[in-house]
């Protein structure tokens, strides 16, 4: 259980470690960076690397936007095995949902709620 | 390339007549600009508030696994949980802090992306419910979702093909 948090915790943080050198060498911008991510978990997911990493390093693997591009391709399979050909166009989106719809509902509320706050 | 250890201030860049000297003039000026940080300390408090934000992850998956939930459904509720308590963070202005603080720490997991979601929603819905929320809360999630789904289509397609041919 302890090495659970461990492993998580060293794994999240390198990840996060190895972003910001990108970040703070190339400028790139963040939603470039998070587009990358994605798109990196996904082709990591696709060689078959991710997932045995998820299943290794927990949290620290999955938690990491490279672990949604992991699940984005992890759902195509799945609807691919399952269902044939139309998987390629359900499967990412039935994977992906509970994430992307959980942060546009709460977000809405949220924007019913609180207001804009002065940047300091 | 005179006085290159002097401080070029932006009414030397505008008098500089020679091409190629103000070129020179202006690229030092936006260094001297642009702010410096310690890129250790910023690594260090990337890691940190990344391990730290992963950590949260597993100590919520663990905790709905030991509810009974398996693996699929607690890895689904332990998302569900962190974008529920970002949205909540960025509403009350605390995740920006964590935000400066931690740089990628804090963009990197899907926090991050909750993040991006909730904070344009918040910021623009004086512009309206269409126009300012409604196109404004995909900026970031936008690109993010159509470049996921494509590249995974892409993938997902050679993937088919190799299955059809028996390579895989």
């Amino acid at each position: 259980m302890l090495m659970d948090y461990i492993k998580a915790f060293l794994v999240g943080g390198a990840i996060c470690a190895v972003v910001q050198i990108l970040l703070d060498k190339t400028k790139l911008l963040p939603g470039r960076v998070m587009v990358i991510l994605v798109c990196l978990g996904s082709l990591l997911g696709a060689i078959g690397i991710y997932e045995p990493f998820t299943k290794w390093a927990g949290a620290g693997a999955s938690v990491p936007l490279t672990g949604f591009g992991n699940v984005l391709f992890k759902g195509i399979k799945k609807a691919l095995t399952e269902e044939g050909f139309i998987g390629l166009f359900k499967g990412g989106f039935t994977s992906s949902a509970v994430g992307i719809s959980a942060a546009l509902i709460f977000s809405y509320i949220a924007s019913l709620i609180f207001s804009p706050k002065m940047k300091d | 390339m005179q006085n290159t250890k002097e401080k070029v201030t932006a009414s030397d860049v505008v008098i500089e007549k020679d091409k190629t000297a103000k070129g020179e003039k202006y690229n030092k000026y936006v260094k001297d600009m642009t702010p410096t940080h310690n890129i250790f300390k910023n690594i260090l408090n990337a890691f940190l508030v990344g391990g730290i934000i992963c950590t949260i992850g597993q100590g919520l998956i663990n905790l709905y696994a030991s509810w009974g939930a398996g693996e699929e459904l607690s890895a689904s509720y332990g998302t569900l949980s962190l974008v529920f308590l970002s949205v909540v963070l960025t509403g009350l202005n605390i995740y920006p802090k964590i935000a400066k603080f931690g740089g990628a720490g804090s963009l990197v997991p899907i926090t991050g992306f909750a993040n991006s979601v909730a904070a344009p929603a918040v910021e623009f819905k004086k512009e309206g419910q269409v126009f300012g929320i409604g196109c404004k809360i995909f900026t970031i999630a936008g690109p993010v979702i159509l470049y996921g789904i494509f590249s995974s289509w892409v993938l997902g397609l050679i993937y088919y093909i190799l299955l059809q041919l028996g390579v895989v």
